[in-house]
């Protein structure tokens, strides 16, 4: 693919010509632009010369070492970011902003936390156009969403390490590939929720539209897309979510910032130090994403009439905010010495920091804990875990193929028999039949617990309004935070074992099935709750009768998320030591047929996904009807 | 608007200086040169110290984190410069492959000599766990000090990824006979290696782990196991049994084909850089041990090693 349509490019150092493959060319002319944007960004926040360099040449500033831009204050973004806060949505919004980013200062780690953020900045909003803009066409044309579907769902659950190496050769090591591997993840959920929300816009809607004499893309932009607002939002939401979750994966080819220092603090096992880089991501996360939604629900209002003044308040309190904050950071060069200005920027290793606590945290577990778990390690991996994957391996392939198509047969008919049985067929076709058992009967094992577990938590959590909105917080916490943080602790105390592997996907895996299992059950029909209270049901009979069999079908799609979740923590498992596909996918790193094979690993998980999703989706769906639920 | 119109301002004067000035030089370009940053210490703290180097000849470089094994893929392209810690055992194979693909030159070997090999923490020995050790055949008696939950009873052998050196170690127990007593584990990474060590530490329980030399380990003391000597031919991918131990390895330099030529004044220096296993455990240690960050190490590396790398530029 890398040799079609040689051209001859001039290159000014070798002064000759060489010759490259047109594609890359266009690839890498359109990695360059995205480049440009993310330094771009980054000067704004820590400073630089790349933008200059970009209008100029590295010569010049070799020339001119007093063209660097200068960063912006800490003190600025972070009152910027209060007084966006609050002009969109109140003072709440402008506490949160404040707490966040004076944590990331005061810890010190204002430059990697503003190189994410750069990063981030591009992916995100190109994420959000891109889904927006493939989401509509799919709306308005039945063949693109055919045609994007299969694509949409193999992309999401494909493991990131599988594309990794095609991203490095089309568009090159550093922030760019970093962010296009970041739009390729995120983009997904943005499109499949764009489509849905137009899908749910009332006919009568567009009608009423079409009679106020809209044309067509008023039609698109001023009703149909603010209609279907509320989908669009979770779109958005899940967008920077996911952003924020490839900050540590992003960082394998270049992206730099919090990611890569957490990877570094890892190696060293520094956990407390990668734990206030999580924090951070995780801040940055939640900030965005309240920004964001916040700036998406802003009314206009069309009817007052204000002063320039007024107008602009904001702005002018910027203003005024920017230059204090310039002032202070150019007193502060006099009053703090050592050369170190804190109202500039606080520096990594001058920020306060917690490690030591969670340290000796991870210390003492390890001390204590790791006796009292070995019978447990030991115990689980000699009666369950060997046994199971002995199973598993032990299964004749027809038997393999018999047993998943019936359950194909059974839940959908032909049509699913035949759709899984493709999915198998492919993997079956492959050589690594045996390793993606090991990944499947890791993931069955994780998903049984896992949705067990989530439906248990989250029964009892939406038993009360407060500890459903508190369990919902800590699902989207965990969600963002990276979860290479807690494979360090997990290896120490159950050493490189299929143990640790499963503890990590299990603690992933498990916060799709609560999140769901809430929404499920506070979703349940009151009316329906109290004829069941009326008719004097028990605590656990209301729980068993009408809770669980009404909430199932969400639940179910809780469950599908569970699975895809554990897929994608069992390859990440690959880190600690495994020997399923996740592990080929990594040696496919350093391959000679890398990227072919890494592709190929990568859609054995994809199809191994989406054979589970169309089982789970289809039975769903039917379970839907017969509760008359849709 | 403002920032506009200057913006201009120093862009149209930036091109007439960079035009006036790109004929007075012939020197090094000064576009930068690009360092990769991997996850290991004694990588990253190298990293600023060469980078500083070029720094010191006027040159501009730029740092970029990059996946140690697809680094050399970048390398080829061109968006990479350079690597300058290419291990023989663990990265030899990419770097080949990347080489046999065409775009990546070999720059020359650094004078440490790097020994991988499987091994045991220090406290093994001394607390005298498995008697005999360093000796290989002092394996044969004691498979059960090295027993893990997973090992089914016999001892477990904590390898790298299989991307490191594929079949090696499992192909070497059987040449030896230990496989009746030994297994291969696999781990995912450096990372799950250093978590297993610090844990069995904490245990005072014995472990043998894949490890290196030089690395940060050699400070709190590692001792590899002493195996039948290496010779050519003695591994089972070149024809042998495998019943040997690993070579004293490597540690080259790579760097892009065009560095050279771009380049010519850093690319010479970098040709000449050569450290020993002790001047790359001392820039580890001051990360590992002293705690500064990666940046400040390299720095005061610089600052207190300046005959040995001043020689380098010249």
């Amino acid at each position: 693919m890398f040799d079609w349509w040689p051209v001859d490019v001039y290159d000014p150092d070798l002064e000759e010509y060489e010759q490259f493959a047109l594609l890359r060319e266009i690839t890498r002319g359109f990695s360059s632009v995205v480049l440009f944007l993310i330094e771009f960004i980054r000067e704004i926040f820590v400073g630089g010369v790349k933008t200059i360099v970009t209008f100029t040449s590295w010569e010049f500033i070799r020339e001119n070492p007093w063209a660097v831009w200068p960063a912006l204050p800490w003190t600025v973004v972070m009152g910027g970011t209060m007084i966006l806060g609050f002009s969109l949505k109140g003072r709440g919004l402008a506490i949160l902003a404040g707490i966040a980013l004076s944590y990331i200062s005061v810890f010190g780690q204002w430059e990697p936390a503003m190189q994410t953020l750069s990063f981030v900045l591009v992916a995100a909003p190109a994420s959000v156009l891109l889904g927006l803009l493939f989401g509509i066409l799919s709306f308005k044309f039945r063949t693109v969403e055919t045609i994007l579907m299969p694509l949409l769902n193999v992309a999401q659950t494909m493991p990131h390490f599988s594309y990794l190496v095609p991203v490095t050769v089309f568009f090159g090591v550093g922030d760019h590939a970093g962010a296009i591997a970041t739009i390729i993840f995120a983009t997904p959920p943005m499109i499949r929720l764009t489509l849905l929300g137009l899908k749910k816009v009332p006919e009568e809607v567009v009608e009423a539209a079409l009679m106020s004499g809209c044309n067509n893309r008023q039609v698109l932009l001023n009703v149909l897309v603010p209609t279907a607002r509320r989908d669009i939002l979770i779109g958005v939401n899940q967008v920077i979510m996911q952003c924020l979750a490839m900050a540590v994966i992003a960082s394998f080819i270049g992206a730099k910032g919090l990611g890569f220092n957490l990877l570094l603090a890892l190696n060293q096992l520094r956990i407390g130090q990668a734990l206030e880089l999580g924090v951070c991501i995780v801040l940055i996360a939640v900030v965005l994403d309240k920004l964001s939604l916040a700036w998406a629900n802003q009314q206009t209002d069309y009817f007052s009439d204000l002063g320039f003044a007024q107008r602009h308040k904001f702005s002018l309190i910027f203003a005024v905010f920017f230059a204090l904050c310039i002032l202070a950071a150019f007193l502060g060069q006099y009053i703090f010495k050592g050369g170190i200005n804190y109202f500039y920027l606080i520096p990594h290793n001058q920020g306060i920091t917690t490690e030591d606590f969670w340290q000796s945290g991870v210390d003492w577990m390890v001390e204590n804990w790791y006796a009292g778990l070995q019978g447990f390690n030991r115990g689980l991996i000699v009666n369950v875990l060997q046994p199971m994957k002995a199973a598993f391996l032990g299964m004749p392939v027809s038997a393999t193929f018999l047993l998943v198509m019936g359950i194909g047969y059974i839940v959908g008919g032909l049509r699913s028999a035949l759709t899984v049985g493709g999915f198998l067929l492919f993997i079956a076709l492959t050589e690594w039949w045996d390793r993606a058992l090991i990944t499947a009967y890791m993931t069955t094992f994780a998903v049984i617990v896992s949705a067990t577990l989530g439906m248990i938590i989250g029964s009892l959590c939406a038993q009360n309004p407060f500890a459903s909105k508190a369990a919902l917080l800590v699902c989207d916490t965990l969600q963002t935070f990276p979860s290479f943080i807690y494979l360090i602790p997990v290896i120490m105390l159950f050493g490189v074992t299929d143990t640790s592997v499963l503890v990590a996907v299990i603690i992933y895996a498990t916060i799709p099935a609560t999140r769901y299992t809430i929404e499920g059950i506070r979703n349940v029909p009151p009316n329906l709750r109290d004829a069941g209270l009326m008719s004097g049901v028990s605590k656990l009979q209301m729980w068993l009768k009408i809770d669980l069999p009404l909430a199932f079908p969400h639940i179910m799609l809780g469950v599908n998320q569970t699975v895809i979740f554990a897929l994608f923590m069992v390859i990440i498992g690959a880190m600690i030591g495994t020997d399923d596909l996740g592990q080929f996918i990594l040696k496919a790193l350093s391959d000679k047929q890398g990227i072919g094979n890494g592709l190929m690993l990568g859609l054995c998980v994809a199809f191994i996904g989406l054979a589970v999703d169309h089982l789970i989706n289809t039975w769903a769906a039917s379970r839907k009807t017969s509760l008359g639920l849709s | 608007m403002k920032k506009i119109t200057k913006t201009i301002a120093v862009a149209a004067l930036g091109f007439v200086m960079a035009t006036a000035s790109s004929q007075a030089i012939a020197a090094d370009s000064a576009k930068p040169i690009v360092i990769p940053t991997h996850n290991w210490s004694s990588q990253v703290v190298m990293a600023y110290v060469i980078g500083g180097i070029f720094e010191s000849m006027g040159d501009t470089v730029e740092y970029v984190p990059a996946d140690s094994q697809t680094v050399y893929e970048a390398i080829r392209i061109g968006d990479v410069t350079i690597s300058h810690e290419v291990w023989q055992s663990t990265f030899g194979a990419s770097f080949y492959n990347a080489m046999a693909k065409g775009g990546i030159i070999d720059a020359g070997t650094h004078a440490a000599a790097t020994l991988e090999e499987m091994g045991v923490p220090q406290y093994v020995i001394d607390d005298n766990l498995c008697p005999g050790l360093p000796n290989w055949e002092a394996l044969k008696n004691c498979p059960e000090v090295f027993a893990t939950a997973d090992s089914g009873g016999k001892g477990r052998w904590l390898e790298g990824p299989q991307s490191w050196h594929g079949d090696l170690m499992p192909t070497r127990l059987k040449a030896l006979g230990l496989d009746d007593k030994y297994t291969v584990k696999f781990a995912g990474g450096a990372d799950a290696i250093w978590a297993e060590l610090a844990s069995a530490k904490k245990e005072g329980r014995g472990i043998i782990t894949f490890n290196w030399t030089p690395n940060f380990t050699d400070a709190e003391g590692f001792a590899f196991i002493e195996f039948p000597s290496y010779f050519d031919g003695c591994r089972v991918a070149d024809g042998g049994d495998g019943a040997c131990g690993s070579p004293k390895g490597w540690l080259k330099k790579a760097a892009n084909y065009k560095f050279p030529k771009t380049h010519p004044a850093a690319y010479t220096a970098f040709t000449k850089i050569s450290f020993t296993s002790r001047q790359i455990g001392a820039m580890a240690a001051l990360v590992d041990v002293d705690g500064m960050s990666h940046q400040d190490a390299a720095k005061a590396w610089l600052a207190a090693n300046e005959n040995v790398w001043k020689p380098f530029t010249e």
